[in-house]
């Protein structure tokens, strides 16, 4: 591999923000390193971003909630003169394969996601605090913060200027949020996203592009006095003490096998497919919340999240030839089960529903995951909790039945728990479960009855939760055929069948701006339009314009 | 029909684009200018306003006689809109529309990229009178005081100028940013000037003489690109304000010339030969020739940024659309057009400045600061001639582009004045001999003492050959209004 790009960072290796941590607020800088791009040939100037920069928001978001829950508000603001954020780097795009823009405006996503729920979620409230240019994907840097305040200086706007400037969408959710979430008229927001120099002053008020507007020579006063004033009001706990986020317990190997503590990815490159093997947990479950925090990162249902996020990050923009994911696992479901049931007794408790809210990212992040997925369900797995939303996350799952010559492991099981009806919703605010019957929702309920029991193949396969059961005759041409079968589809095929199948049900404003990118901005990305030699995209600096076929399609 | 020649007075805002034919604009001009006086009246001391001033007013756009001078309280100053004539069958003479007919109205693809420019262009034109506005307290003489004045009255009706574009051709959009022209001000903390060169005050004559020998310099240069549109009203508009600009120009040339003939003088009435010994100089309530190479440092490299970044999308943009061009671009002999040449640029490669060839579309700017350095050693030259007449032995020089920049690839790098890479010790031990310390500056602070007899000059700047409107050396310039 040329260049593996790492999801794992830490605050003492930030090239591109910082954090000043005062009590209950919490003072966000983007402040990108023009020379810190993740790859040669572009400078990141005015605060433009690319991976790296969103790797690093990421983590910064992540450490909030692990580390410092006594913050209650975030202000995200620049730490550059008269630019907020000038949003994803152009020429860094322009270069980038269409593989490369998607997954990354995939993760930027996300992370906008999750500093969005963050309020909901973990009491944290993030304000934009604009000053100066706030272009494109800075302005959806801002959209997904919970309030946004613009200085009034007559010149600081902010602006979604991609579809005059560069023939493309805003990816980061931009045009979803400002007609979804801050309910901007349709006609407005069509003259505002068609404008390269956006809006200013009052009128962004008027027309709900920001919340507040302040006037210059008091606006870091007025940014400070409402981040208190949200910080008073919050009903968020006071004095909390965070976990550390230690270092990941992992290593890579030459044949691309990644090994970490509870995870295991196995790389199998001529079948194109990676095995992700969670082992269960090998200590019995903390007695106590207090016992929980003493864990800390070591914790292990903590541990295994963090690990399979971070193996699904890795596969996702490093194993681009992997087109299948099979997932399995290892250990003894009653201890899943134990370690996810002090959780659920204790959601009171910051950190098991940090622990909770983090898992429920985590398995979004498989849904959201453009391969093949399947769960293999072995002897002696522990598919039982959260590790058995996993075979709802998945495309297909195969369970074995009854007993294997050879194989004296304990009979293949599936147990539910109380999770999977309520903590972990998809994108589209059902459980996995919900979406799956979304025919027959008294399935749901039948399956509600038998929480705690351990399913074998036959009734798990008769009450929906698994695709097929083999017994040993069956079991290994069947999980090969459709394995081989899987990988001689076309990918492209693949990825929109399979999207298409996993979001079944309402739309939410996450589901519309993942269902969107996914439709309008992946097939405009691809069109000559943007990325030909002579679309606007690979134009951009040149000052030639981008010829544009006219022919509606 | 439309005397388009001569300045019409048939409405408040004299103008020679048929304003009272064209209720519309008049209208929005109409209800701009009430602010726009309040500005002035808010901006420059009261005393000031009162007084009398020998002011040029343009009368007509006709280059043989377009001005006539007389004295006017600066309030009472008829700001116009007034724009060259209109050159038959002019065409775009620059980038992908190169040949087509130039546009009479403003063409819906570049309506925010000309916005953007011209609001740009607006926003230093009142931006240099407000950092201005006090050095009348200080005036090393009336004719000075006249012509800071002056330069602030036109720099007034530049503004006037550009908000007229904005009023007649960008409907409401337009009004809000000529509105948003006024509220900016420099050096505000509410709503400062656009760029960060004009938010700075200036804060003596010679600072002063430097600016608009350097600053209105760019100015001139800008306006010689926007002269090229293939946008016809603002290729009018700025043509005709390069004729006024000529007269900044000239103030700060001379200003500097007669400061540096003072010097020369004065060294030689006491035999110091020495341009380096300025304990003595300075003793003698002069400007030594080193503080004025010193100011000269500061003022170009300052100017040099403002024309951007070497490699600019925005100009390449601009130029491409044919609504900025190049200095001189009729007189290029290229395809104006650029797709496929190069052009050499500065840079950066392992420490080291650099000269390499890049698209010349996106050079542009570069281009202009080229043509801007040339047009700005010329007056340098003549300085060093006053030098040369009294045998001392100084030479001004401009320094490297790769010194004390603030914008672009040298930006914020230890580069020396000839554009050697300096260690930071080295830098810090050269500062106070290539750029004006706050000593220097208040040595220069000590001499700005007012001087409001009638041909009398303060002691370190010479008198001028000759007068404005060849008035004689004891002409009146301004008639102070004592309250």
């Amino acid at each position: 591999m040329t260049h593996r790009i790492d999801f794992q960072t830490d605050p003492s290796r930030y090239r591109h923000w910082r954090v000043e941590y005062e009590g209950e607020i919490a003072n966000l800088y983007m402040d990108v390193d023009e020379q810190g791009g993740l790859f040669p040939g572009y400078e990141l100037k005015l605060n433009s971003y690319d991976l790296g920069v969103d790797i690093e928001l990421a983590d910064v978001v992540q450490r909030m909630r692990f580390e410092h829950p006594e913050v209650k508000v975030v202000v995200m603001q620049s730490a550059k003169d008269r630019v907020f954020c000038a949003g994803a780097n152009i020429r860094m795009l322009g270069g980038a394969s269409h593989a490369h823009k998607v997954n990354f405006c995939k993760f930027t996503n996300e992370t906008r996601n999750t500093f969005e729920a963050a309020e909901a979620d973990s009491g944290q409230k993030y304000i934009a605090a604009v000053k100066g240019a706030c272009a494109g994907g800075g302005y959806e840097l801002a959209l997904a913060c919970n309030y946004i305040m613009l200085t009034n200086d007559s010149s600081s706007s902010v602006a979604l200027p991609e579809v005059p400037l560069l023939a493309v969408l805003p990816g980061t959710g931009g045009l979803t949020r400002v007609t979804d979430k801050r309910k901007v008229r349709r006609d407005l927001a069509d003259v505002f996203c068609s404008v390269e120099e956006g809006v200013k002053g009052q009128r962004a008020v008027d027309w709900r592009l920001v919340d507040e507007i302040a006037p210059n020579s008091k606006f870091d006063e007025v940014v400070q006095e409402r981040a208190r004033e949200f910080a008073a009001a919050s009903a968020k706990p006071t004095g909390l003490t965070g976990i550390e986020l230690t270092p990941l317990d992992r290593r890579f190997d030459e044949d691309g096998s990644v090994t970490y503590s509870t995870v295991e990815v196995a790389i199998d490159r001529a079948g194109g497919r990676a095995t992700l093997t969670i082992t269960g947990p090998s200590d019995p479950a903390p007695a106590s919340v207090a016992e929980l925090q003493e864990q800390g990162a070591q914790a292990w249902i903590l541990r295994a999240a963090r690990e399979l996020d971070d193996a699904i990050l890795h596969l996702r923009l490093n194993e681009r030839q992997i087109g299948t994911l099979v997932f399995k696992t290892q250990g003894d479901p009653t201890a899943v089960l134990a370690h996810e049931s002090l959780l659920l007794a204790n959601r009171d408790n910051w950190l098991a529903n940090e622990i909770l809210h983090y898992w429920k990212r985590v398995l979004k992040r498989v849904d959201m995951t453009s391969r093949s997925l399947v769960a293999i369900v072995e002897h002696g797995s522990c598919f039982a909790g959260p590790l058995a939303e996993l075979l709802w996350a998945v495309d297909r799952s195969y369970m074995m039945l009854d007993e294997f010559e050879g194989d004296n492991r304990p009979l293949a099981t599936v147990t539910l728990s109380e999770g999977n009806f309520g903590p972990y919703p998809m994108g589209n605010d059902l459980t996995r479960l919900q979406t799956r019957f979304l025919g027959t929702p008294e399935t749901v309920d039948t399956l509600r009855g038998h929480v705690g029991e351990a399913l074998e193949a036959s009734e798990a396969e008769q009450l929906g939760l698994v695709t097929y059961a083999y017994d040993d005759i069956d079991w290994e041409d069947e999980v090969r055929i459709f394995l081989e079968e899987r990988a001689s589809f076309s990918p492209d095929a693949m990825t929109g069948m399979e999207a298409n199948l996993r979001f079944a049900g309402p739309e939410t404003m996450e589901t519309r701006i993942f269902g969107r990118l996914t439709a309008w901005q992946n097939w405009i990305f691809q069109r000559p339009n943007a990325v030909g030699p002579d679309g606007a995209l690979q134009r951009y600096g040149t000052g030639v314009r981008g010829d544009y076929n006219m022919e509606r399609v | 029909m439309l005397d388009l020649i001569n300045v019409s007075y048939d409405t408040q805002i004299p103008n020679n684009v048929g304003l009272s034919q064209d209720k519309k604009v008049l209208k929005a001009l109409e209800k701009w200018h009430p602010g726009y006086i309040n500005w002035w009246n808010d901006l420059i001391p009261q005393n000031f306003q009162q007084s009398m001033v020998y002011l040029r007013t343009a009368v007509s756009v006709d280059p043989k006689g377009w001005a006539k001078f007389d004295y006017v309280k600066m309030p009472e100053y008829r700001w116009g809109v007034l724009l060259a004539p209109q050159v038959e069958n002019r065409t775009i003479p620059c980038g992908e529309h190169y040949g087509q007919p130039a546009w009479q109205e403003v063409p819906g693809e570049y309506r925010n990229l000309l916005k953007r420019l011209i609001v740009i262009q607006g926003d230093t034109e009142p931006a240099s009178v407000e950092q201005q506005r006090l050095l009348a307290l200080t005036a090393p003489s009336l004719y000075d005081m006249r012509n800071l004045f002056q330069v602030n009255v036109e720099e007034g009706r530049h503004l006037w100028a550009m908000v007229y574009l904005l009023h007649k051709y960008f409907g409401r959009d337009g009004r809000e940013e000529a509105d948003d022209l006024l509220r900016r001000q420099s050096g505000s903390e509410e709503a400062p000037r656009m760029l960060g060169a004009f938010n700075e005050e200036t804060p003596d004559w010679l600072s002063f003489f430097m600016f608009t020998y350097f600053t209105d310099r760019d100015g001139k240069m800008q306006l010689e690109s926007l002269a090229q549109s293939g946008f016809d009203p603002l290729s009018r508009t700025c043509r005709f304000m390069l004729t006024e600009e000529a007269h900044h120009m000239f103030v700060g040339e001379t200003g500097v010339g007669r400061t540096i003939e003072r010097t020369c003088q004065v060294m030689k009435e006491n035999g110091i030969d020495d341009p380096f010994d300025v304990d003595r100089i300075r003793g003698l309530g002069v400007i030594d020739l080193p503080l004025i190479q010193k100011k000269l440092n500061l003022h170009y490299t300052l100017s040099l940024d403002l024309f951007g970044q070497e490699v600019s999308t925005n100009a390449a943009n601009a130029f491409n659309a044919g609504i900025k061009g190049r200095y001189m671009e009729a007189r290029i002999t290229d395809d104006h057009q650029l797709q496929s040449d190069t052009y050499v640029v500065w840079d950066l490669v392992d420490g080291k400045a650099v000269q390499k060839e890049v698209p010349a579309l996106t050079a542009i700017n570069m281009r202009l600061r080229d043509d801007y350095t040339k047009d700005a050693a010329g007056g340098v030259g003549r300085w060093n001639k006053i030098i040369e007449k009294y045998g001392i032995d100084f030479e001004f020089k401009l320094p490297h582009e790769a010194f004390h920049r603030k914008i672009g690839v040298f930006a914020n790098l230890p580069f020396d004045p000839e554009g050697k890479v300096v260690t930071g010790a080295e830098y810090d031990k050269g500062l106070p001999e290539w750029l004006p310390t706050h000593a220097d500056g208040d040595y220069i602070q000590s001499l700005m003492k007012p001087c409001y007899e009638a041909g009398q000059y303060a002691r370190w700047i010479a008198p001028p050959k000759v007068g404005i409107d060849n008035k004689p050396g004891d002409f009146e310039y301004v008639k102070l209004h004592m309250a």
